[in-house]
């Protein structure tokens, strides 16, 4: 009963230890994004000032055209439209995919799928160049369709994974019942396995809206001004630009930071469970 | 049930209908498939080919006219570079030390995340957030709090006490990569942690409740029960990461820009370097390719350790 008591202290004191690691610098961070930049440079360091100065937020949302903050605002936007844009093309690819690789049987399939998960392998800059004259001749470099269009090659791979990993875990039965009703595959699929298979859709969603959100180095060679410019970009230019104001960039972080922490705290539940019957065999 | 033989059980009644059913499920696969295809293979393999004849090519610039053919002539110029080989000596220096601190942290904080918390649902609500964090705003961050002048982590030490004056902590080649790893570390850990938190969830508490009966102690309960079990996660998760860290380029770019004196300088960066900011297209793309054959043969040894590790889809 004591060793028992002990231990359980031991594990609550690790979870603080590891809860004040992970929140301590996005704290620092935030602190930074609203403390006076005389105070911010001051040692010894005071850590929260006496008085808050928001005006970077102001700068950001409000900032005239010469300001940092237009092109924050138009990279926000970017950035939303492609991450949209690569989930809902990505899953409804990886759906249709996943289900084939599941359920199906046909040539190649293994050779198929070990060819996909080997894309994952490949480094991005290897196809940059190549990437580069293609968008560029068919009038899609500096657009956030071309960058859309890149995002998918890399987020669907994921989705396949996870989707089909997850679909082989719903027994086979649930869906012949539908068809013996006179249901096609695609009924089936659509009535029958993705009702069942939400935890890994969610699961999937997460991912690929989080990697989407991510990407930096296609933003990086493919846009170049703010019709579609990426989150991502803006603030590495920020950071190189104002490399004495980190308030500045710690502003902008925390508004980058936002709606990729909104969606990883909502499907959190779902990530465990997307993945326990996927990832490993359960 | 393992998903391997749960589909074994299904195959066995209908062996004759399969048959009949085969060119029919081909087809409709082909079709389903095509789109993952045309996106997949049309944005990654088939520019990845042109980069391998690019790299046969001797291209100064974009719009090169005069490109002579200099065969692997650009592969000797890299392989025969002093500064390709640091660069793959800190790259495997920054995959081993990242990969390893990710897995053992991960494994710890998977165990507490598992476990009997009071507030469960927070704690593994916080461990979400630094995944969720951008690389850039992540790399962007710990560069504030490195910062040689104002940093949070001068600041805390030597209010502390553990040291008397500010350091540069991205001054020197070694420690800066040290420090990349470290901030690499704190994104990477929840995503490590959850995988193989996904993976103990699998464990029947079943087998727990035996080794309690038999009296086991914790270190021999993690030995037998707990990292046998894991195994499948852990060589999924060392793949991943491994390849991850090899290719790692968006948080150097970000935080030190390959610097100082090219310490963080990764072979990606390095890569990039040479073709886009020497314009040098030729050998960056036949660094590109040196970099893919070693990710390849990286993956090939892990594939094989996976597939004997019975993995469902493998």
């Amino acid at each position: 009963m004591k060793r028992a008591t002990r231990n359980s202290l031991l594990i609550h004191v690790a979870a603080w230890i590891v809860a004040i690691a992970c929140l301590a610098p996005i704290g620092y961070m935030v602190l930074a994004s609203i403390t006076p930049q005389r105070v911010l440079i001051t040692t010894p360091l005071q850590w929260i000032p006496s008085t808050f100065d928001f005006s970077r937020y102001a700068t950001i949302f409000a900032g005239g055209a010469d300001s940092v903050g237009t092109t924050f605002r138009a990279a926000m936007l970017n950035s939303t439209v492609v991450a949209i844009g690569t989930v809902a093309i990505s899953m409804v690819v990886g759906i249709l995919g996943a289900y084939a690789f599941a359920r199906l049987r046909f040539r190649f399939r293994r050779a198929i799928l070990v060819l996909f998960l080997a894309t994952y392998m490949l480094p991005q800059i290897a196809t940059l160049i190549p990437l580069y004259l293609i968008l560029n001749s068919i009038g899609l470099l500096d657009t956030t369709a071309g960058l859309t269009f890149v995002d998918c090659a890399l987020v669907i791979p994921f989705v396949l994974w996870i989707l089909s990993n997850y679909f082989m875990t719903i027994p086979e039965e649930l869906e012949e019942a539908a068809r013996v009703d006179g249901t096609t595959r695609m009924g089936a699929l659509w009535y029958v396995v993705l009702p069942a298979a939400r935890p890994g859709i969610f699961a999937a969603i997460m991912f690929a809206f989080l990697l989407a959100w991510d990407e930096f180095m296609y933003a990086l060679i493919f846009t170049s001004s703010d019709a579609s410019k990426t989150l991502p970009v803006a603030i590495s230019e920020f950071a190189g630009r104002y490399t004495t104001d980190f308030g500045l960039v710690a502003a902008g972080g925390i508004i980058a930071a936002l709606p990729p922490l909104i969606v990883a705290i909502i499907f959190q539940r779902y990530v465990v469970s997307g993945m326990a019957a996927g990832a490993v065999k359960g | 049930m393992t998903v391997a033989s749960a589909k074994k059980d299904l195959g066995s009644p209908l062996p004759v209908k399969r048959r009949k059913g085969f060119d029919k499920q081909g087809k409709l696969a082909f079709w389903l498939l095509l789109p993952a295809c045309v996106a997949v293979f049309g944005v990654i393999i088939y520019p990845m080919f042109r980069t391998l004849i690019v790299s046969l090519f001797q291209v100064n610039s974009a719009l090169a006219s005069v490109t002579p053919f200099v065969g692997l002539g650009n592969y000797l110029t890299v392989l025969s570079n002093s500064d390709f080989w640091a660069s793959i000596g800190r790259t495997l220096y920054f995959t081993l030390v990242s990969t390893a601190l990710e897995l053992i942290l991960g494994l710890i904080v998977a165990g507490l995340l598992n476990a009997n918390l009071k507030w469960r649902w927070l704690f593994r609500t916080i461990v979400v957030i630094p995944w969720a964090i951008p690389t850039i705003v992540n790399a962007a961050m710990w560069k504030g709090i490195f910062n040689a002048q104002y940093g949070a982590l001068n600041a805390l030490l030597t209010q502390l006490g553990i040291i008397q004056n500010y350091q540069a902590w991205l001054a020197d080649p070694t420690l800066a990569l040290n420090m990349v790893i470290l901030a690499d570390v704190w994104k990477t850990v929840p995503l490590v942690a959850f995988f193989l938190l996904a993976g103990l969830t699998a464990i029947p508490p079943e087998l727990y409740e035996a080794a309690k009966l038999d009296r086991a102690s914790w270190p021999r309960i993690f030995r037998s029960i707990v990292l046998p079990m894991l195994v499948p996660s852990i060589s999924i998760v060392l793949v991943l990461r491994t390849v991850e860290a090899f290719k790692v380029f968006d948080i150097i770019y970000a935080m030190t820009r390959g610097g100082p004196v090219n310490g963080t300088a990764t072979v990606a960066y390095y890569a990039y370097e040479t073709a886009f900011s020497d314009q040098n297209f030729g050998v960056g793309s036949a660094i590109s390719y040196i970099i893919t054959i070693f990710i390849l043969v990286l993956s090939a040894v892990y594939l094989r350790l996976l597939r004997r590790s019975d993995l469902s889809l493998l």
